[in-house]
Order: structure tokens, then C-alpha cells, then sequence
């Protein structure tokens, strides 16, 4: 309670670097913020991406549909896949002039159907990666009626890079905007600290204990780091809202990003306190 | 209680605030400390307080040695060590009451308890009635006993002052010395440093000793006679 109450105090002495420490906060953690916000609706829009990543196998001409329906219980049977449908010849013409309107009447005009049967298996949800695919793609290689699979490599594999991308950029944006807001929160400690120095002091005399005379100091970095990632959060919120109305429909963080991101503000703003605080009472004894 | 043995402190390369110094002052004693400004009094304070250790030799208070003690053991030598500075060092924003409930909260006393031990404090320093006062409405004299109730808040051992009388008038000076007399006529030990040679004077009865350039240059506990 006293440590909250003299917190609160060192707040009021020095409003203008309190507020200053908790604005850095609030800006890094809302850059952190958006970029989270970014990420997390590339993902989304990764996942919906990746649940079309499908192995497709072409078939010989003349295959025995029998030996096909035995290979689609093989293949589905598989732990990376979840689902494998059979197209047929006629099928695969049909999609076609369906899909391909401007050339109905090319496919109409054929005599003999060009188009291959093939197997287009659907890989379960944890296994949408480009070495899952490579795997399905290289077992149903092997059956003999299997003229050529495809997967799309090279694009799973540039969908990967692109979220890795994003998750570094996410990464050492908000370090280094952390450790900018930590050199700010200490500042705000040491002069908070230097302030009290006639206290800590007479502390110091009467024997008082370096934790007693800590604490404070460490709420109030603590306070700093949890206001100001309040004020992030806000600050993200109103941006996502705008962002959302106006210009591209989005989704708000899931919440445990937000908790994490709390607490990581409110943890960052103690250790900088803590780092700040012992540097600068080892400076500072009875008179 | 108080033993320093072949003290020497020096700051920096050259000058020596102490050169191989060794006392002893018994439990329950009084002492002057004296000499001009300069000559190591201050340093000795420092040395039994821990604020510094020495650069030869050991300084030993009850149970704690310089040369042992950890960092984290100073607050419990401190608590056994009242310390009281010439200029008062009161918080100027806090009552006199309120200076003396400080040191018993920093130092874990028991909410409870504070009010009524303050009360006790001030009482016993004769300023019962001052303790809504703040520093400033209190004379020179007045401050430095409320700087004596905050030292005595602990309950220590020894009460180290240093020139506890020196920013005071005659009258206040030797109101606030007896109450020193009373400190340690209650059994604690006092190791006052000053250079008012007319105090020392008045009592001749109280051990001095008399450093010099950062040397005892008389203790009259080993003369067997006052100054």
C-alpha cells in the first residue's frame, strides 16, 4: 500500500517525465500493436490460402477407375491427408468450360477430351506445410497410373517466407521499441530516485533495507509499463476500428495477445525500474 | 563494543583521513571525539557506521566486523546504530512527529505501534507537545532533538553525533547535550564528535580523545587524567 501511495507521489512530483515514460510505452507498445494486428490478419488470410494447398496427382488416359478407388482409400488413409477426391475426364472438361467460359466453344468443338482425370488431395490442417506436401506428392508419385502430381511448391514455399517475414519484422520492431521504452522508464526512475535522495538517505541511516527502499520504485515502473500498455491498447483499438470501417475489413487480436501484451508492458516497466533503481542507490548512502 | 584496530583510511592515492588508528570504547561509555576539522573525527563516525570501510585494519560494533560484513547485513548494524549529523537532516514536508514515525516505518515497525511509540519518542526528547510541528517552526535546538528521537527510534546500541551542538546556541547546546547524558545514562553507548573545547570542558568526567591529522594524539582513558 505504501509502495502504491509513494508511487502515485513520485507520479505527482514529476508529471511531465511520468507522462513521457508512459507515452513511449503507449507508442512502441501501439506500433507493436498494429503490426500485431497486421500479422494476425496475414495469417488469417495465410490459413484461408493454405487450406486450398492440395496435392494434385494427373492420371494416365484408360485407368482402371477400380484401381483408382483402391489408390483414393490408400492415399486418404495417409496422415497428412484429410480428404482425396476423384475427378474424372468428363468431370475435369465440365470444370473446365464451366471455369473457362471464353473457351466453351473450343471445348465444345473436341472430338476426344484432353484433359486428364486426376486426384486432388486435400492435406489436414496441421500439415498444409511445403515438406507435408512434398511427402504426399512424392508416395502418390510411385503408383504406376500417375502421370504428374503438382503442389504449388514454390508458392507454399513463398507464403512461409512471407509470414516468417512478418513475424520478424513484428519481433524486432517491438524489441528494439522495447528497449527504447525501457531507457526512458529508467530515466524517469533515476530522477525519481534522485528527487527522493534526502529520503533514501535518512532510509539508508536508520537501517531500512534495499528492498523497503526499492519498492516503490519498482510499482512505479510496474504502473508506468501497465498504463501505458493500456493506452496502447487503446490507442490499437481505435486505429483497428477506422482502419476496419474505412478502408479494409479486419479482425481484432485474439485476447491472450492482449493479456500477453499487458503484462509483458507492466514486466518491461519493473525491470527497467529495477535495473535503474539498483544503479542508482549504490550511489547513494548516509550523506 | 566498539574496537578499531590499526585503522587506516585513505581517500585516494595520497591523503590518509585516518593513519593506523586503533581504539576502544566499552559498552554503556560516553566519549568525546575532538580535534580540528580535518583531523579524522567524521571518518571514525563513518568507519562505526559502515557508510565506509577502512583501507587497513578492522572496525568491529557488537557482533559485525568491517571486513565481514555483508551489504545486506548493513540495515541490521544500522538499526544498532543511531546516527545523528550536525545540520538535523529532518524531511522539511514531514512533522516532527512525522520524522520520527519515518524511521520506525522504514524500518518494519508494526503500524500499530508507531503512533504510540512516536508519542514516547517525542516525550522523551521533552518536545511531547511539538509533534504536529514542522521543521521550520522549530527552533535549531528543538530540530536536532527530533533528529535525536528519529535515531532512537530503532532502539540502538550506540548513538554516534556528530557535532551534534555545532549549528546551536549555548543554551540549546547544552540542553541537548544532557539529554545525550540521559541517552546513556539509560545505557546506551555515545560517541560524540565536536570541537567545542568548552564543552569538553564542563565535563571533565567524560572520556576524550583527541585525533590529529588522522592520529589519536591523546585519549585520556590511557592518561588517567581530563585534557
Amino acid at each position: 500500500m505504501r509502495s502504491v501511495r509513494e508511487a502515485l507521489a513520485g507520479f505527482g512530483r514529476a508529471p511531465l517525465l511520468g507522462g513521457l515514460s508512459i507515452g513511449a510505452i503507449a507508442v512502441s507498445l501501439f506500433i507493436v500493436g498494429l503490426f500485431a494486428v497486421a500479422a494476425h490478419n496475414v495469417d488469417r488470410a495465410l490459413s484461408g490460402v493454405e487450406s486450398r494447398v492440395e496435392v494434385v496427382a494427373y492420371l494416365d488416359d484408360g485407368v482402371d477407375e477400380e484401381l483408382v478407388g483402391l489408390a483414393v482409400a490408400e492415399i486418404e488413409a495417409y496422415p497428412e491427408v484429410q480428404q482425396v477426391t476423384y475427378v474424372s475426364k468428363v468431370e475435369a472438361l465440365y470444370r473446365a468450360s464451366q471455369e473457362l467460359t471464353e473457351f466453351s466453344d473450343v471445348f465444345s468443338d473436341l472430338e476426344v477430351n484432353p484433359l486428364p482425370a486426376s486426384l486432388v488431395a486435400q492435406l489436414g490442417e496441421d500439415d498444409r506445410t511445403p515438406d507435408a506436401a512434398e511427402r504426399v506428392a512424392e508416395r502418390i508419385e510411385s503408383y504406376d497410373f500417375v502421370e504428374e502430381v503438382r503442389y504449388g511448391r514454390e508458392w507454399v514455399d513463398r507464403l512461409y517466407r512471407l509470414r516468417r517475414i512478418v513475424g520478424g519484422g513484428v519481433l524486432l520492431l517491438g524489441a528494439s521499441f522495447a528497449v527504447g521504452a525501457a531507457l526512458l522508464i529508467g530515466i524517469a526512475v533515476r530522477m525519481a530516485v534522485l528527487a527522493r535522495r534526502r529520503e533514501i538517505s535518512i532510509m539508508k541511516t536508520v537501517g531500512a533495507t534495499e528492498a523497503y527502499i526499492r519498492r516503490p520504485f519498482l510499482v512505479e515502473g510496474l504502473l508506468t509499463g501497465l498504463v501505458g500498455g493500456l493506452l496502447a491498447v487503446v490507442l490499437t483499438y481505435g486505429t483497428y476500428r477506422l482502419v476496419d470501417r474505412a478502408l479494409l475489413p479486419l479482425e481484432w487480436v485474439p485476447e491472450w495477445w492482449v493479456t500477453i501484451g499487458l503484462g509483458f508492458a507492466g514486466l518491461l516497466g519493473m525491470a527497467a525500474a529495477a535495473r535503474a533503481v539498483r544503479r542508482e542507490l549504490r550511489g547513494i548512502d548516509v550523506y | 563494543m566498539i574496537k578499531l584496530q590499526s585503522v587506516t583510511k585513505a581517500y585516494g592515492r595520497v591523503a590518509h583521513a585516518l593513519d593506523d588508528v586503533s581504539l576502544h570504547v566499552a559498552k554503556g561509555e560516553i566519549v568525546f571525539l575532538t580535534g580540528a576539522s580535518g583531523a579524522g573525527k567524521t571518518t571514525i563516525l563513518r568507519l562505526i557506521h559502515m557508510q565506509t570501510r577502512p583501507t587497513k585494519g578492522e572496525v568491529r560494533v557488537s557482533r559485525f566486523s568491517s571486513s565481514r560484513i555483508k551489504r545486506r547485513e548493513l540495515p541490521e548494524l544500522r538499526r544498532r546504530v543511531g546516527y545523528v549529523f550536525q545540520e538535523f537532516r529532518l524531511l522539511e514536508n514531514l512533522s516532527a512527529g512525522e520524522n520520527v514515525a519515518f524511521a520506525l516505518e522504514c524500518t518494519g515497525s508494526p503500524r500499530a505501534k508507531i503512533g504510540p511509540r512516536v508519542q514516547k519518542l517525542l516525550a522523551q526528547v521533552g518536545l511531547a507537545a511539538r509533534a504536529r510541528s514542522y521543521p521550520r517552526e522549530l527552533s535549531g535546538g528543538e530540530q536536532q532533538r527530533v533528529a535525536i528521537a528519529r535515531a532512537l527510534a530503532t532502539e540502538p546500541l550506540v548513538l554516534l553525533a556528530d557535532e551534534p551542538t555545532g549549528n546551536l546556541d549555548e543554551r540549546a547546546s547544552s540542553g541537548v547535550f544532557e539529554l545525550f547524558r540521559r541517552i546513556n545514562a539509560s545505557g546506551t553507548t555515545v560517541v560524540m564528535a565536536t570541537h567545542d573545547a568548552e564543552l569538553i570542558r564542563r565535563h571533565p568526567d567524560i572520556r576524550v580523545i583527541e585525533l590529529e591529522t588522522g592520529s589519536v594524539v591523546f585519549d585520556s582513558a590511557a592518561a588517567g587524567a581530563a585534557p
